[in-house]
């Protein structure tokens, strides 16, 4: 059968997915741009085809609550908020994270600080990469592109979430939220059964059901020797997922003398302006990280070695470039460009960016 | 059958709850928190829910509340339990659901969590300890604390221009019609113990028969944080307490 492609936003995609993914549960509360996400899910009424469970939460932070309690319970539980909102679910982003339980967090990101805009940004990079909440822990964060990843990532956030016990995030810009495009969307499969979940989640606090001794979700030690010790099991968590679920995607680098670094909607645009370059005789190539945790360094520690200088794009004052500089150790200049407050740049502009700060680029 | 020949007899007439654990609690002597847990574990063999029940445990005094009775727990963050309750509920919709919170967990910072899962109607018991106080971080004032009484945050007394009013949170939540049963009940007197265990077997009915959300409010001594003996506290409780947070259904349908 030939794959069915639709058309929709990267919103509504990701409703379509998380229905389709067997997801258990969704717990939001409305805020542009995202609140698609939500009104999909209400209007597909998936509790009556899949038994999943839809609630509009009365603000952010019960929701995330609400996914820490569905969660503790082993369940394929998520919730989604744009930027104010993510800000106040962070307590219980570390509550999950702090706990070991698996979730799935979407944030479409709009242009802040405070109340800010609800036009798209990435200014939340620091904030999804470097922790967000109190306390020593780690989010994996995908970030998508296209409205197909929106989709894809729904899938690969939950299984790398209850693959390493830990929330996951898909971090998106507004635009790739708001945005319609061509998707297919992941074949359906059933929710888990109760018997699949307590041989999947035996940690998880269900009811006992004959079970010897009683689960306890609980992140709290107030005996230092053990506290340290599950700071230390964490850690060791964050380890192997750096070691083993690092994505990113790389185009033109083969022959590249120059290096553009961008996530999300931005990597397109930059694209389109590398595409320029090249007509113009400038060898410029893309990193696009697909995991901004954890991040790709390594590889950008080799391509250090191969070009002249980085240009990070972002929709920020300039958070991912930190994370460039640290894993390129210095080798060649790295410069940002960004436009901040909801303006989105055009492949010009990144263009102009990159001949201003690497001028003996144009021969 | 007097006491004499029950001890001859050795006839078992109380003992230790099977589903409260053979420990020590963190709790102070005199507290209330003891006698409500000891309800709980009661209630829960006798009503044959070990299986399904979970308990969500708040931050403060009973934040340990999982080390003690025997059912899954889940531990929420301060004020959030509801919100946890309700997830827990809606996925696991034939488990027992229980909250466990004091006034400053229930009534201040979750003041939200608590109103909205009671005004959805959530399936869940909330339990709520009101002492008038927060024990666990040494004594300050608590949503619930009375005008004139002496806290580490109201040294001089709550006053009413500056600190607000004592809240009576359970006549707020009576009025919802998510509620189908909020009352006020004590546990100072063996009288008031079997009281407040009818109260808590009917909100565990309730729960199991989905009739909405029960609250059953426990108008509680804390004695280390009112700084009065356990017999004072009792005294000092029926004494001022139960006239601003009066004993009955507020709520019985």
């Amino acid at each position: 059968m030939a794959e069915e492609v639709k058309l929709m936003k990267g919103n509504e995609a990701i409703a379509h997915a998380a229905i389709r993914y067997g997801c258990d549960g969704y717990f939001g509360y409305p805020i542009t741009p995202q609140s698609e996400l939500l009104e999909t899910l209400e209007d597909l009424m998936p509790w009556e085809s899949t038994g999943m469970v839809v609630l509009q939460a009365e603000s952010e932070v019960a929701a995330i609550n609400m996914v820490y309690g569905g969660a503790a319970s082993g369940k394929a539980v998520m919730t989604s908020s744009s930027s104010p909102g993510v800000s106040l679910k962070q307590e219980g982003i570390s509550y999950i994270a702090a706990a070991e339980l698996p979730a799935l967090i979407v944030n479409v990101m709009r242009g802040g600080p405070g109340l800010g805009t609800i036009q798209p940004s990435q200014a939340d990079y620091f904030q999804a990469t470097k922790g967000g909440g109190h306390g020593d822990y780690h989010l994996i964060v995908l970030a998508p592109a296209t409205v197909q990843e929106m989709a894809d990532f729904v899938g690969l956030g939950f299984d790398l979430a209850f693959k390493y016990r830990t929330p996951a995030m898909i971090l998106a810009d507004g635009i790739v939220g708001q945005m319609m495009e061509k998707v297919v969307l992941p074949e359906p499969r059933a929710r888990r059964t109760d018997a699949e979940i307590a041989e999947q989640c035996p940690w998880a606090a269900t009811g006992r059901h004959g079970r010897a001794h009683r689960n306890v979700v609980t992140s709290l030690e107030l005996e230092p020797a053990k506290m340290e010790v599950n700071n230390i099991r964490l850690q060791e968590t964050y380890s192997r997922i750096a070691a083993s679920e690092v994505r990113y995607k790389e185009y033109h680098t083969e022959d590249a003398e120059y290096l553009i670094v961008a996530f999300g909607t931005v990597a397109r645009i930059s694209l389109k302006a590398i595409e320029d370059a090249r007509a113009a005789g400038i060898k410029v190539g893309l990193l696009r990280p697909i995991t901004l945790w954890p991040f790709p360094s390594e590889r950008l520690l080799e391509l250090s070695k191969q070009v002249k200088g980085i240009l990070t794009v972002e929709l920020n004052a300039g958070q991912m470039i930190e994370d460039v500089k640290l894993a390129t150790e210095f080798n060649v200049p790295v410069h940002h460009f960004g436009r901040m407050g909801g303006i989105v740049p055009n492949p010009g502009e990144v263009y102009d960016a990159l001949v201003k700060h690497f001028p003996e680029a144009i021969k | 059958m007097n006491s004499e020949e029950i001890i001859k007899n050795g006839t078992i007439v109380y003992q230790r709850p099977r589903l409260l654990d053979e420990r020590n609690t963190h709790y102070c002597p005199g507290c209330s928190h003891g006698v409500v847990h000891r309800i709980l574990a009661e209630l829960i063999d006798e009503m044959g829910i070990e299986d399904k029940t979970v308990g969500v445990a708040p931050v403060g005094c009973a934040v340990f509340a999982y080390n003690y009775i025997d059912v899954d727990w889940v531990e929420a963050a301060h004020g959030r339990a509801p919100a946890v309750a309700t997830a827990l509920s809606r996925l696991n919709p034939e488990d027992v659901v229980f909250t466990y919170q004091g006034d400053g967990d229930l009534a201040a910072i979750g003041t939200a969590e608590t109103i909205h899962a009671a005004n959805r109607g959530e399936n869940i018991v909330i339990i709520f300890i009101n002492n008038a106080i927060y024990g666990m971080t040494g004594g300050q004032m608590a949503p619930t604390t009375l005008l004139g009484q002496k806290t580490a945050t109201t040294p001089y007394g709550r006053r009413a221009d500056l600190n607000g009013y004592p809240v009576k949170m359970s006549d707020i939540l009576a009025t919802l019609d998510g509620t189908c049963y909020v009352t006020r009940q004590a546990v100072h007197t063996p009288a008031a113990v079997r009281k407040a265990k009818a109260a808590i077997r009917k909100a565990f009915e309730n729960a199991i028969a989905k009739r909405g959300t029960s609250v059953v409010e426990i108008v509680s001594t804390c004695n280390s944080g009112w700084k009065l003996t356990p017999v004072q506290s009792n005294e000092w409780m029926a004494k001022n307490m139960f006239e601003k947070y009066p004993l009955g259904d507020l709520k019985n349908i």
